[in-house]
């Protein structure tokens, strides 16, 4: 046993209303700079949908993730090593620039500065590559939110697998729910196995995978590796960039600018211990459905004294396990079973994992068909199909969700009972497997949701990895070298030339 | 061409080359890693470039490994093998022949794509133009050589190459008499090439340096950096081949306080 642990993330669809604060605030932090305007470290996709870059769960199509071979181990899906070599110069897999969407910018200037005209001035749209004009906007990264465009093209949404999706092309039948999408921060990381030259890691102390920007040569390798396509390449710099989970702030104790930001409180972070050792034998779990199941046989008890001395033996820290004590992911996963990795059948086990969404009975059911269970509705008769989310969250083990979805409604009539009715109903949690106090913990997480029961972030121990007396003076992160910033008039090297802020005190 | 003249360009020249192209380079790599990459512009465009690149990058492999095994190679190693010159140079003209227009065509689809599609052209750097260009000046002075050397296949002219090439690696500048009265399309091609190699640490082309051949021994597929490696001792062994643990690339200096 190599107990290692991480700072995971669970989303609660059922409270995300799309309202793409997550996304925006973590452009304005991380992706508003040259090369990386298409990119969305965070984006929220209405599904069903082709979404972001287009059809990205396609794995057919983009050869992402991994792949178990009859021997019974696994390899990236794009190939051996060999094979990945051998695209080198010109990889088959790469989505181009417009899979995702050609940046734009409008010409707001020529609202300024147009003459006096017949016409009203517009700010027309201007591609943010070549500078030129665009006259048509394709693509964007929520292009199909609310169901935006035609259900023809949406339908090539592969989680519609073993779901008769024609009726739900009707007006009648039509369903949706949001998907905020970010890096997974797997276990097992299919971007690091492509990257040649191994510029991507895993941080052992708190599991956040990272791309070193120094040793990263652009072969692009990982653009095509991860599954969940959340690596872009930078065109300006030349470099891979992805989702850093806001470590600087994690490190700090404080949740990712998305956790912090959203309005719905939908956003979880808590410390996961896992068994470092049982990864490889659970991404090469043999049947797809038992992934999920393989994954929480990785995650380690925290309250487990054995485990405990092994965690303190592998040097994690005090104040990492008695916060992996009270870790909401740990209740959400584990105790409660309501989360669910996101397409666990790419074996990489993610460790940014989801609560399905409950969604409203269908109307068939209304009009006297319906399927109640107890006075609770039959899960099976909710709008949204159950095979659609086990596609998405259990890799089409219908039950696990099926469980989870009851649980939460199991938690509605309880506090319905106990606070319209006044009566604990211990039966109903019962009927789910659960106990009554369990529930309460339950809507307390996840109903009230305080920031406090939602972010339980241990600081980390930078002090263990540097001394801070040769941090005296430095200039922490910057482009160029060290405090340089790479701003000299001539750079014989090609470092990119910033424009320097000018202090209007300055004399010329 | 007066003999000083030819001492200071291929006696001379080839020293201020290889010196640039060495201590460049590793400057480069020690200062500015961050701008040590491929610059690859396939995100933007993928048309011509599965063509473009593979034939050029291919034909430019093998034209590199005739040039660097055909020259270095000591002369009395071919004799030992009882390679004749006249082979050998028939070899060249062939095998460098094919891979060179396989190159051509690929370094010209390279071009095309980057001159005249805006995306491409729009976010080049000026060095990125100027070197593709001068690959491909390169290449079509290297091609025609090919007709010059039809008219002596016995070697005797390649002979010259050979030990001009061996006497400046080994440090005799005194070797620039060797070249002095080769045709002017070898002498042109001559002086370009360690051009290539003086303006190499200031390109992209430094991403040679970092050809990704050890991807094939490194152990597994993960990559873990640990922040307390300084806590373990002695280093760790990685005892699962799927999970190495690597040192961090900036060592973590010191012991906690304990």
């Amino acid at each position: 046993m190599k107990i290692r642990a991480q700072i995971a993330m669970v989303l609660n669809l059922d409270k995300c209303i799309g309202c793409h604060t997550c996304s925006v605030t973590c452009k304005n932090v991380w992706t508003n700079r040259e090369g990386v305007e298409y990119a969305w470290f965070n984006n929220v996709e209405t599904k069903p949908g082709i979404g972001y870059p287009k059809e990205w769960e396609n794995q057919q199509k983009w050869n992402g993730g991994w792949h178990r071979k009859k021997n019974g181990k696994i390899e990236p899906k794009m190939g051996a090593k060999w094979r990945i070599l051998a695209n080198i110069f010109a990889n088959p897999d790469l989505p181009e620039i417009d899979d995702y969407y050609e940046p734009f910018t409008f010409d707001y200037q020529h609202l300024h500065t147009a003459k006096e005209s017949k016409a009203f001035p517009t700010a027309r749209p201007r591609s943010a590559i070549t500078g030129e004009r665009m006259e048509k906007i394709e693509w964007g990264p929520n292009w199909e939110e609310i169901l935006g465009g035609e259900f023809e093209k949406r339908s090539k949404d592969v989680n519609f697998e073993g779901v008769q999706k024609d009726i739900y092309g009707q007006f009648e039948n039509t369903f949706m729910m949001y998907l905020p999408r970010l890096c997974e921060h797997c276990l097992n990381p299919a971007c690091a196995a492509v990257c040649p030259s191994g510029a991507i890691y895993k941080r052992e102390e708190d599991g956040i995978v990272l791309i070193d920007q120094d040793k990263c040569r652009g072969w692009r390798m990982c653009v095509s590796g991860c599954p969940y396509k959340k690596i872009y390449y930078n065109w300006s710099s030349g470099k891979s960039e992805k989702c850093i989970f806001c470590f600087p702030r994690i490190e700090a104790g404080q949740p990712t600018v998305c956790s912090e930001t959203c309005v719905g409180r939908i956003r979880y972070l808590g410390v996961i211990l896992y068994d470092a050792d049982r990864i490889e034998a659970a991404a090469s779990t043999p049947q797809e459905k038992d992934l999920y199941q393989a994954q929480l046989d990785v995650f380690l008890d925290p309250n487990d004294p054995a485990v405990i001395a092994q965690a303190r033996a592998d040097g994690i820290p005090d104040n990492w396990l008695e916060a992996a004590n009270v870790s909401p992911i740990w209740k959400m996963a584990m105790e409660w079973k309501i989360a669910f990795p996101l397409h666990p059948e790419y074996r990489t086990l993610p460790m940014v994992w989801y609560v399905p969404p409950l969604s409203p009975i269908q109307s068939a059911a209304a009009a006297g068909k319906m399927g109640l269970d107890g006075d609770m509705p039959d899960v099976r008769s909710l709008r949204i199909p159950l095979q659609y989310l086990a596609n998405l969250l259990t890799a089409g083990n219908e039950e696990p969700v099926a469980l989870a979805l009851e649980r939460m409604l199991a938690m509605r009539s309880y506090m319905r009972a106990k606070t319209i009715d006044g009566r604990l109903d211990e039966s109903i949690a019962a009927r789910v497997g659960l106990t009554g106090s369990a529930i309460d913990e339950m809507y307390k997480v996840m109903a009230i949701a305080n920031y406090e029961d939602r972010f339980v972030i241990p600081t980390s121990h930078r002090e263990w990895s540097e001394d801070a007396q040769d941090l005296r003076g430095s200039c922490g992160f910057s482009f160029g070298n060290g405090c340089s910033g790479g701003s000299t008039e001539t750079n014989l090297f090609g470092t990119k030339q910033t424009k320097r802020p000018t202090n209007p005190m300055e004399i010329a | 061409m007066s003999d000083t003249i030819n001492a200071a360009l291929f006696g001379w020249y080839p020293y201020f080359c290889l010196t640039i192209f060495l201590l460049g380079s590793l400057i480069r790599f020690d200062r500015e890693q961050y701008t040590w990459k491929t610059g690859s512009s396939q995100l933007l465009r993928r048309r011509q470039l599965r063509w473009g690149s593979n034939l050029f990058h291919v034909g430019i492999l093998v034209i590199f490994a005739g040039h660097f095994v055909g020259m270095l190679t000591p002369i009395w190693v071919f004799d030992a093998l009882g390679v004749s010159h006249s082979f050998k140079q028939g070899l060249a003209i062939t095998a460098g022949g094919i891979a060179g227009v396989a190159c051509f065509i690929g370094i010209a689809l390279l071009a095309h794509r980057r001159l005249f599609d805006p995306r491409i052209r729009n976010t080049s750097a000026p060095g990125d133009i100027a070197i593709l260009l001068l690959l491909w000046l390169q290449l079509t002075l290297g091609l025609s050589t090919i007709f010059v050397s039809l008219g002596h296949m016995d070697g005797h002219e390649m002979v010259k190459f050979m030990n001009w090439a061996q006497g400046i690696l080994t440090l005799q500048p005194a070797a620039a008499a060797y070249v002095a009265d080769v045709n002017p399309i070898f002498k042109a091609h001559l002086l370009l090439g360690m051009t290539i190699f003086l303006v190499f640490p200031f390109t992209r082309l430094v991403h040679v340096w970092s050809a990704p051949v050890w991807y094939l021994g490194r152990p597994g597929y993960q990559v873990v950096r640990t922040r307390f490696a300084a806590r373990r001792s002695p280093a760790p062994v990685p005892v699962r081949s799927s999970e190495p643990v690597r040192r961090p690339a900036a060592a973590p200096s010191h012991q906690p306080a304990e």
